[in-house]
């Protein structure tokens, strides 16, 4: 027998045959710490362990102490495990909500060596040291070491299991639907709301965690219009599979509500399986806009707050009866039930059904309910009244409970299993996501909702009605009700015949003597002690409690724990329970995996990317790429031989300086300006005149924002009396268009003006240098006169080129030379690349990218992103003398403000080594020659630098304290970050041409 | 007046063997006086730590701070937590780094661990124009005596190498490292204030909101509030988000919006995240908290809001900017999602100052930033009220600057509260 055979032998022997209403036929293998072990589909990895009688899954974060598994839900908050191995391990799942497959690898988390043995445990020694608030009140001596010493220890015992350390493999989607009415949780109460919504033919969603619809009918004999409730909610699953405008979403959590009626929801489309299907995203976000919501999210149930209450083997009573009726396993042979409502009583029956001895009923209600006794002692179990489960025994496993009985008396009672019920909370946060706070129902001690969310209602459980025959009557209402308030007729709501059942409680918040830890949040260990030391320390009010010692903010979200807290915390303050506060909760109601909410955006499809027109041909001549923005622009064309970028930018503006260079300039802005009041429009944003532009011209304009600072600098042509096409930096088209269009729309609505963004409509290319016309005219075809007296410098007209394509020509230089501007339809651009680059190479011209076109805008003088930078005048960089002194125009009156004529504000001037071997890099500070290198002597600094091919040095602008007045004077360029200190001439900005008599031709 | 022992590695000790049962509450839960010399708006870490000061350095008594819910509910406590002097202008920088100075004696100085963890905070950037940006920056810090280092690609990745550097749409291209920058233990430091003021005879009255102020003759008098009215000598206004609606009631306008900023924070996983990281191609930034919670943040929502709330769009904008720059974090999952409300100024920048009303001083404006600036605004603002002129390190933060023309725009972006 081969050691898997014989690791199988006592495999799940805590399975009961002919239970469970999951396939027991097929049998599937999975791993828990490197052990082999068996389940079946349908079962959960806690369903399948416990059938194996695996108790131990996990460590608690503080104490590191045993713990197993609580509950049978989302709320679990002992039994997480690491799930998946590599690149797709998952920490911190829960064990109870992962469905089993064939292969599944689990391991438990935070324990070292094993988990079994667990040298942090000793922690549990220190107990009272490290209760809450214990960091802020130490590790202060010595102050340095915090950082050396105590926070890398903290931060080695911290977290609980492991992140993959290789980039997610798996694939996320996002959908968006809108319905009539979006019913949450698929239980009897959302059953019978989407059921009664659908009959009146509202477009409905349901959605619900699990694998399948029905709830807790799933888990608790009942019966349902004399249907096993279980059957029933198969049926009724069926039937709205199969009605039109119904969608059921299983495996999908409602986690967050948003306003304007949005709610996100998680579907976890793939984690059933050990990898996503082909084409199969892991998970899909939805973002639902419903007219309508039911919320019928059920309840959880409350631990009891007893001595030792964390040791594996004590659970919720609820999760007994569903591992038990749904999954067909028991979690214990010989059980202890510890309640104190009437709804723990059928855990007797279930126990005794699976064939496992009930060895005491616990209630610490003295008195019960003759209907409630008459089902205990037709069990025949020993009920022990007014007592109270003190402690536990046991070490990873409990071996026995210790019972005070009403008069006084302990009892100990070996046992494995302890069921314990302390009522159960409704399950609100999604009522409570938009800050509405819930309001404390003394009947079934708990919160309820209150104040709704729009278009929101509550059924069944979820609204504090515990019993089945109110759930189906709540939720077959409610559902009538939203499908008619979204607009549907109104049909009559249908009933339902259950059994009765008794629901009352006499609610017991902790254990009033107990014997060890009573634990109140077990995955955050706090105990009563801490939440005594709480108050005892002034931290009281819920928000405070929780901070102080960390309650409820564990991967659980407090579920099993936050009410217990406040009744204690209310006890000790004697006050009431809404007093000390209510929960409100925060989204999402069970956590959301990152790469589900960053969907498809990531890697290279992070951003689009924007692309030239001669992108493609510009990639077959290995250009190097830059980003701009989002667009994608060649930096510059490196040729075969070039040692290294620098020389082939040199060649790129000496070529073009001499011959002729071609860029593409499709990626600046291009906003058309059409109507009467065009001018108009252009003069209010512009500093200089407008109004004397002829038709076929053009001219540099810059504009402000509202305060006065330079928001953006082009050139626009007027194409037509009442028709311009503004041109705006690359960086800048998008912000420059919501300026105008605020403009337009909201400062002069009345102005006739039009406005139509047209960037990825042209394909731009800048031809320039002093062959540029020579290369023009190879292409515009010859009817049309291009010569300098018929096309001079800031011309611009409709031309065709190539045998009758209509082209748009501008005579425009941002590099200082002669230079035009050619732009056709964008899908011609790739055609009109190769032509002007087989046109060019009689020149011997080149193209030339961003790298070249910056060095030559600065040695122009010209500016960039880096000058106008948001906090520069127009006087600021040498344009005062634009600003038209006959008009308004925005940024006018904030500009004059005293602060921005202030004659020590830096302003633009051009920089040169005094050494032509420095360099100058943008970045670095002005200081006087000789001042002392500190702030007190900052002057302004470098903006712009690149190192000049024809003047053989570097060159730079920056903005220097009153600069124009200091052309000649040598000041410090002060570059500590990159360890540099040297010296510049400030001169004039222009370096090259300054008499522009290149550009004119 | 002492309410709490001092704390030392014997009073741990000491009280661990008693099992805890003698300590006292932090700060005493006191019910209003009817009238007190100073009275501060906002038991906030800016409130607390205003009145802390005013009694520690300026030898002020008969001071109260009221809040209206419980102190540390707002913002000091929805943050994430960063610390950073690493600012650009010289109306921040040294505002900024004395209150790095003030953190790193912090703990001594107030008796209480806040945690206080310079951990490093690095920039990132893209393309050789935030190269240079960030260059400018960390030259200016220098210049201030501050720490700054310009990383290259290799450094970066040495650094943090479980950032995407292979598949990036934006590639990394190296960063700006502020290394005693980090995070604090943000509840901490408003619990911390509040024992230190208290132990020097501040009242904390919580449950107290201001719902006017009574202004006579140009003068403010005093509160009243939820909990009656309450006469003031001088009144401090410290409320954060709140700051616009307060004011109000003194018949001020401010130069303030009110947004929502939402704040992340990851299951606890085991450390993986040394200090803190900015993504210089998205809105992203993250640090892991000494209980392993990934805690990250992302742009503000961008309208203006009250509700103290975040929306998906943003919540689904942060988590792209996460996975591009951490693809690693896709199956990590996101625990808690929350929003705070942020005083967005015309500048980015805040405001210290008196007001056109006598009496009546103001700090306002932090943005999503003012956590870090919390010892330097307390003590800025304890100075202002107290020698009646501004701290010499807050001369900038004035709230006249709008209308002269002096706006300490850090990004430039111009008066659009919500583009800083
Ligand atoms: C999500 C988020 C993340 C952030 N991240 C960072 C960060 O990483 N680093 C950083 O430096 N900054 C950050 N900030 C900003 C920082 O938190 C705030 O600027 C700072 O906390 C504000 O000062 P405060 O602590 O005094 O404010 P708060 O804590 O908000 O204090 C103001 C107090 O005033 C009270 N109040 C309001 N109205 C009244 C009234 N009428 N009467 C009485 N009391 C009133 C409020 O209840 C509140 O307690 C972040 C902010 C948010 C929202």
């Amino acid at each position: 027998m081969s050691e898997r055979d014989a690791s199988k032998e006592a495999s799940q022997s805590f399975r009961v045959p002919g239970m469970g209403s999951i396939d027991t036929t097929r049998t599937i293998t999975f791993t828990f710490d490197g052990r082999i072990y068996e389940g079946h589909p349908g079962d959960t990895l806690a369903s399948a362990l416990l059938a194996n009688g695996v108790r131990l899954v996990g460590r608690s974060f503080k104490y590191h102490r045993p713990r197993g598994i609580l509950s049978a839900g989302s709320e679990e908050p002992n039994a997480l495990v690491e799930l998946r191995t590599g690149n797709r391990r998952e920490p911190n799942t829960k064990a109870t909500t992962v469905e089993l497959y064939d292969g599944l690898e689990a391991s438990s988390q935070n324990r070292w060596p094993s988990l079994a043995f667990d040298v942090l445990s000793i922690n549990q020694l220190a107990g009272s040291v490290l209760s809450a608030g214990f960091y802020y009140k130490t590790f202060m001596w010595p102050a340095a070491f915090w950082e050396k010493l105590y926070e890398p220890v903290i931060r080695r015992a911290a977290g609980l299991g492991r992140a993959a350390s290789e980039a997610d493999p798996d694939s996320y989607d996002k959908v968006t639907a809108h319905c009539d009415v979006l019913v949450i949780g698929g239980g009897p109460a959302g059953l019978a709301a989407a059921l009664s919504a659908a009959s009146a033919g509202a477009r409905v969603i349901i959605a619900d965690e699990n694998p399948e619809l029905g709830g807790r009918c799933l888990a608790e004999k009942r019966t349902i219009d004399e249907m096993p409730s279980a059957v029933w909610a198969k049926h009724a699953q069926e039937k709205l599979r199969s009605t039109n405008e119904v969608r059921v979403l299983t495996r999908t959590t409602v986690f967050g509500v948003y306003d304007g009626r949005t709610y996100g929801a998680l579907e976890r489309v793939s984690d059933h399986l050990p990898v996503p299907p082909q084409h199969q995203p892991r998970q899909r976000l939805w973002r639902i806009i419903a007219k309508r919501v039911v919320l019928a999210s059920g309840a959880t149930e409350r631990p009891m707050v007893f001595g030792e209450n964390d040791r594996p083997g004590v659970m919720l009573a609820g999760a007994v009866r569903t591992y038990i009726n749904r999954f067909g396993v028991v979690p214990g042979r010989h059980a202890a039930v510890f309640a104190n409502n009437d709804d723990a009583i059928t855990t007797i029956a279930d126990i005794q059904r699976a064939g496992a001895e009930v060895v005491a009923y616990v209630d610490s209600r003295k008195e019960l309910s003759p209907a409630v006794l008459a089902v205990l002692s037709e069990a025949g179990v020993d009920a022990i009244l007014g007592g109270h489960v003190e402690s536990t025994t046991g070490t990873r496993h409990i071996t026995g409970a210790t019972v005070r009985t009403a008069d006084g008396e302990i009892r100990n009672l070996p046992c494995d299993l302890i069921a314990m019920s302390g009522g159960w909370n409704p399950n609100l946060q999604l009522a409570t996501h938009l800050n509405a706070r819930p309001h404390w129902n003394e009947t079934i001690a708990a919160f309820v909702p209150s104040a709704l969310p729009p278009g929101m209602a509550v059924a069944g459980a979820a609204n504090g009605l515990l019993t089945l025959a109110e759930a189906l009557a709540s939720g077959a209402q409610l559902g009538i009700e939203a499908a008619h308030e979204a607009g549907r007729p109104a049909v009559e709501a249908r009933s339902y015949s259950t059994t009765p059942e008794a629901s009352s409680i006499a609610p017991l918040w902790r254990v009033p003597e107990t014997k060890g830890k009573a634990f109140v949040d077990f995955q955050h260990d706090v105990t009563t002690d801490d939440v005594v030391l709480a108050h005892r320390e002034g931290f009281a009010a819920v928000e405070h409690l929780k901070r102080y010692t960390t309650l409820g903010m564990g991967t659980d979200q407090g579920k099993t724990s936050n009410v217990n807290a406040l009744a204690i915390m209310a006890a000790l303050t004697e006050s009431t329970i809404p007093a000390v506060g209510t929960t409100t909760a925060r989204p999402p109601y069970t956590p959301v995996a990152i790469g589900a909410l960053g969907g498809a955006h990531r890697g290279r499809d992070f951003k689009p990317e924007r692309l030239p027109p001669s992108y493609k041909w510009a990639r077959e001549q290995g250009a190097v790429f830059t980003q701009a923005g989002l667009w994608l622009r060649p930096q510059y064309f490196p040729r075969p031989g070039e040692r290294d970028w620098q020389e082939t930018v040199f060649r790129e503006v000496d070529t073009t300086r001499n011959a002729v260079g071609i860029c593409d300039v499709s990626t600046l802005g291009k906003i058309d300006v059409q109507g009467r009041d065009a001018i108009k429009f252009l003069e209010s944003i512009y500093i200089n005149n407008w109004g004397s532009l002829a038709v076929g011209r053009a001219r540099y304009g810059v504009m402000l924002r509202e305060d006065g600072m330079v928001l953006d600098d082009g050139t626009t042509a007027r194409l037509g009396e009442h028709h311009f096409l503004m041109t705006t930096t690359t960086g800048n088209a998008a912000k420059v268009l919501q300026h105008l269009e605020f403009c337009r729309q909201c400062l002069w609505p009345d102005l006739d003006v039009q406005l139509a963004p047209v960037t990825d409509q042209w394909a731009q290319f800048s031809m320039a240098g002093p062959k540029s016309r020579d290369l023009l005219r190879k292409i515009v075809d010859s009817e049309f006169d291009i010569s300098d007296a018929a096309f001079p410098y800031m011309a611009a007209g409709e031309v065709a080129i190539c045998g009758g394509l209509k082209a748009r020509l501008f005579r425009l230089s941002f590099s200082g030379e002669r230079a035009y501007e050619i732009a056709v339809p964008s899908r011609y651009g790739d055609a009109l690349i190769r032509r002007l680059m087989t046109a060019t190479e009689e020149f011997d011209g080149t193209a030339y990218g961003t790298e070249a076109m910056g060095v030559m805008r600065i040695e122009k003088g010209h500016l960039g992103a880096a000058e106008m930078n948001g906090t520069t005048t127009a006087y600021d960089l040498g344009l005062g003398r634009m600003m038209s002194d006959r008009k308004d125009f925005i940024g006018r009156t904030l500009g004059s403000r005293s602060g921005l004529m202030d004659p020590d504000r830096p302003r633009l001037v051009g920089l040169r080594p005094i050494n032509p071997k420095h360099k100058i890099s943008a970045g670095a500070h002005l200081l006087p020659q000789k001042a002392h290198r500190t702030a007190a002597n900052d002057e302004g600094h470098v903006t712009s630098a690149a190192f000049s091919p024809i003047l053989g040095h570097t060159i730079a602008l920056g903005l220097l304290k009153r600069g124009p007045e200091r052309v000649g004077e040598i000041v410090g360029v002060c570059d500590p970050v990159r360890g540099r200190d040297i010296l510049a001439k400030v001169v004039s900005p222009e370096f090259f041409d300054p008499s522009g008599e290149k550009l004119r031709g | 007046m002492t309410t709490n022992d001092r704390y030392s590695i014997f009073s741990i000790l000491r009280q661990a063997w008693r099992g805890n049962t003698g300590w006292k509450p932090v700060w005493r839960d006191v019910a209003p006086k009817p009238a007190y010399d100073v009275v501060i708006v906002g038991g906030g870490g800016h409130g607390l730590a205003t009145a802390y000061y005013l009694a520690s350095q300026y030898g002020r008594r008969r001071i109260a701070v009221v809040e209206k819910g419980w102190i540390g509910s707002g913002n000091v406590g929805r943050n994430t937590t960063i610390i950073r002097s690493n600012y650009l202008l010289p109306g921040n920088v040294p505002f900024y780094e004395l209150s790095m100075k003030l953190w790193e004696g912090l703990e001594q100085d107030i008796n209480y661990n806040a945690m206080v963890s310079q951990r490093g905070v690095l920039n990132l950037y893209h393309s050789d124009a935030q190269r240079d940006a960030y260059a400018r920056r960390g030259n200016a810090m220098r210049l201030h005596g501050v720490d700054a280092e310009l990383l290259d690609a290799a450094k970066v990745r040495r650094l943090v190498p479980f950032l995407d550097f292979e598949n990036a749409r934006f590639p990394i291209r190296g960063g700006l490292l502020q290394r005693r920058g980090g995070t604090v233990r943000h509840d901490a430091v408003a619990w911390g204030y509040a024992r230190a003021a208290d132990r020097l005879g501040v009242d904390i009255i919580q449950n107290c909101e201001v719902i006017g102020i009574r202004v006579d003759g140009g003068r403010a008098m005093g509160l009243d509030t939820s909990r009656g009215y309450i006469g003031a000598r001088q009144i401090g206004v410290s409320v954060a988000g709140s700051s616009s609606r307060v004011a109000a009631m003194a018949g001020l306008r401010l130069p303030i919006e009110s947004h929502v900023l939402q704040a992340f924070v990851s299951e606890a996983v085991k450390p993986f995240v040394g200090g803190v990281v900015t993504f210089g191609a998205g809105h992203f930034y993250i640090s892991q908290s000494d209980k392993g919670g990934l805690v990250f943040g992302g742009d503000i929502d961008g309208y203006n809001s009250y509700a103290q709330r975040g929306n998906l769009p943003v919540m689904e904008d942060v988590c792209e900017g996460g996975m591009a720059l951490m693809p690693r974090l896709g199956r990590v999952r996101m625990l808690r999602q929350w929003g705070g409300l942020v005083d967005m100024s015309m500048d980015g920048s805040p405001i210290i100052d008196r007001t056109p009303v006598e009496g009546l001083y103001l700090n306002a404006g932090w943005c999503y930033g003012g956590f870090k600036a919390t010892p330097a605004a307390g003590l800025c603002f304890a100075h202002l009220l107290s020698c009646d002129e501004p701290h010499d390190v807050a001369r900038g933060y004035r709230l006249d600057r709008f209308a002269t023309g002096h706006a300490i725009d850090e990004k430039g972006m111009g008066p659009y509260p919500n583009l800083h």
